[in-house]
């Protein structure tokens, strides 16, 4: 079988596993502020892994395509280490704030301009606006099959096979490729990257393409921002903690037990 | 361009209950609006789900009617509602932020070039031009942003628990019956087979003990499974394990045990939270429980912070001398 060509779109986001009380709302300037360092969305994250397994199995190459501003090298690169053959960036001043349709826009026209590919993977939704949008839009623009919340992928014979998570279990789901395929945990997380891999590959000059409207022919013209229109913190979750305190853990067991009868 | 459409989703053959939260939503923006409101029925061979809805005070029903929309085939289903659509015009569309409008409703905004919201927490009407102001929580819950957009129809997906169910009426609806053109050339992503597996459903658990990143061994949910039957037993409260993400990134849990904002949200009597820190995505699914129980070695942990109770101590000491204790 012939090696086949993979996208995987993963988005640089400030961590979302980093704890509430290191965030701010700016509601002045509409801005979230995010005390965290940055790292591929964890939905990308398991779509890269699951290209990986792919090329273990079939052969292939990946090429990981990144829209975002100021995007991180450390960041990147760890697809690189993980596995991936090549990294492109997109960055474009002009590209900040888009709604999910120019995203997927700006995406659809970077991969007419990376050429060919069988099988394009993003996660199902970012961590940061949550909208799970960009992967099927981007799918109907280049006039592909779309999969979602798939758990494990198979390349065979031309096609793609998915167990799609669905409510009441899993459905296996075939298409033709191209294709294109949102990602969900189950797949499992992205493998670990060792230190010493990921300095490596620091050290080592690599050519990273960056590309931007000029590069891309994107119409400006049809470009949108996201309204915003207002910008909140959320409502205050903090609640009053009563510690159990005990002199052992069998102390503290016994009275959490008389909590859990009590409240129970 | 007067109407505002919504998606039936139905559970046993009736509409679901994010169905009648939507119908609840969306019949008062239409009135502020002074259109319409009419749902759309997609199936095949579903006159009594059609007539089950009409008792729910719309002005019409589309009954969308074809062999190849028996069951969910996002690629007919996507055609049949653009179809419709583009016959009808409206102005408002709306559908659950559930499995079926999350897959549906980003494919059928790209096809009629509109912008499409999600997970919305807010609906309102901007009096100025009349358009949708979307609410919707941004960075896992942790800013709540109003948004607008151009673009007919207005679209969204709402989140379920927003809007209260809708009660029957007396009145009944227009039923209008539909073939769409559909031929199957739309049809793109075959579906083999659907395997059914046993499923939890968290949201029908008066208790629930979740697991998190600090649970270091998959073995160790044998524990929690110990306390959920222990606490089942000595309470007569239904108790279910649940996890955060990273569980099932790990493949230990299977996705339907995961709380949070890609997970469940629940709104349990008793929620225990053991080993996890309290990243937002998982508070958001877990905050509007009774009472919160958090066990974790890190007293500085987020989840103190919201929880009612807390025990700093290893789960590994603490559950057994606790299991031991409830079983006495």
């Amino acid at each position: 079988m012939k090696e086949i060509r993979i996208i995987v779109c993963a988005k640089q986001i400030p961590d979302p596993e980093a704890p509430f009380s290191n965030v701010t709302v700016n509601v002045e300037k509409k801005e979230v502020i995010v005390d965290a360092p940055d790292v591929i969305s964890p939905y990308d994250e398991n779509a890269l892994e699951a290209a990986i397994r792919i090329k273990e199995e079939v052969g292939g190459k990946i090429t990981v395509l990144s829209l975002g501003r100021k995007v991180s090298d450390t960041v990147l690169r760890k697809t690189l280490a993980a596995g991936a053959d090549a990294l492109i960036l997109i960055e474009d001043p002009a590209f900040e704030r888009l709604d999910s349709n120019s995203v997927a826009y700006v995406l659809s026209r970077a991969i007419q301009k990376i050429g060919e590919y069988d099988l394009i993977l993003t996660g199902r939704q970012a961590g940061d606006w949550d909208s799970g949008q960009v992967g099927l839009i981007l799918a109907e623009m280049l006039g592909i099959p779309t999969i979602s919340l798939a758990r494990s992928i198979k390349v065979d014979d031309g096609r793609v096979l998915v167990e799609k998570t669905i409510p009441v279990g899993y459905e296996v789901v075939e298409a033709g490729l191209p294709a294109l395929v949102t990602v969900s945990n189950e797949v499992g997380e992205l493998r670990y990257v060792s230190r010493t891999r990921m300095m490596g590959l620091l050290k080592r000059p690599i050519p990273i393409p960056k590309w931007g409207s000029k590069d891309l022919v994107t119409d400006l013209e049809i470009l949108k921002k996201v309204q915003l229109i207002e910008l909140s913190p959320p409502p205050d979750m903090r609640r009053e903690c009563a510690f159990i305190e005990g002199a052992s853990p069998e102390d503290k067991a016994d009275k959490l037990a008389a909590v859990f009868k009590e409240i129970g | 361009m007067n109407e505002l459409l919504l998606l039936v989703e139905s559970k046993e053959g009736l509409p679901d209950k994010t169905t009648l939260e939507l119908i609840r939503g969306g019949s008062d923006l239409a009135k502020e609006l002074g259109i319409d409101t009419s749902a759309v029925v997609v199936g095949h061979e579903t006159p009594s789900l059609a007539e089950s809805v009409a008792s729910y005070g719309l002005k019409k029903i589309y009954r969308l009617e074809h062999p190849m929309l028996s069951g969910f085939q996002p690629d007919a289903w996507v055609g049949a509602l653009e179809w419709l659509c583009r016959q009808i015009g409206p102005r408002i569309f709306l559908a659950s932020h559930s499995f079926v409008g999350k897959e549906v409703a980003p494919r059928l905004a790209c096809r009629l070039k509109t912008e499409l919201t999600t997970d919305c927490i807010g609906l309102k009407i901007d009096p100025q031009d009349g358009l949708l102001i979307r609410t919707k929580p941004i960075y896992g819950g942790n800013a709540i942003a109003a948004l607008k957009c151009a673009g007919l129809p207005q679209m969204v997906t709402v989140r379920k628990n927003i809007f209260e169910p809708m009660e029957p009426v007396d009145t009944r609806s227009e039923l209008v019956d539909l073939v769409p053109d559909l031929d199957e050339s739309i049809i793109k992503v075959r579906s083999l087979k659907i395997v059914p597996e046993e499923v939890v459903e968290l949201d029908k658990a008066h208790v629930v003990i979740s697991g998190g990143r600090g649970v270091v061994e998959k073995e160790d949910f044998d524990m929690l499974k110990a306390l959920a039957a222990a606490l089942n037993k000595s309470s007569g409260n239904v108790t279910m394990v649940g996890c955060s993400r990273p569980v099932v990134d790990k493949c230990w849990l299977s996705s339907d045990h995961q709380v949070g904002l890609t997970g469940s949200i629940i709104a349990p009597d008793i929620y225990v939270a053991v080993g996890i820190s309290g990243a937002i995505q998982h508070l958001v699914g877990m905050i509007r429980s009774k009472k919160i129980i958090a066990i974790n070695t890190d007293p500085g942990c987020n989840m103190f912070k919201v929880a009612d109770y807390g025990v700093v101590e290893d789960y590994k000491v603490l559950i057994p001398a606790l299991v031991k204790k409830l079983e006495e």
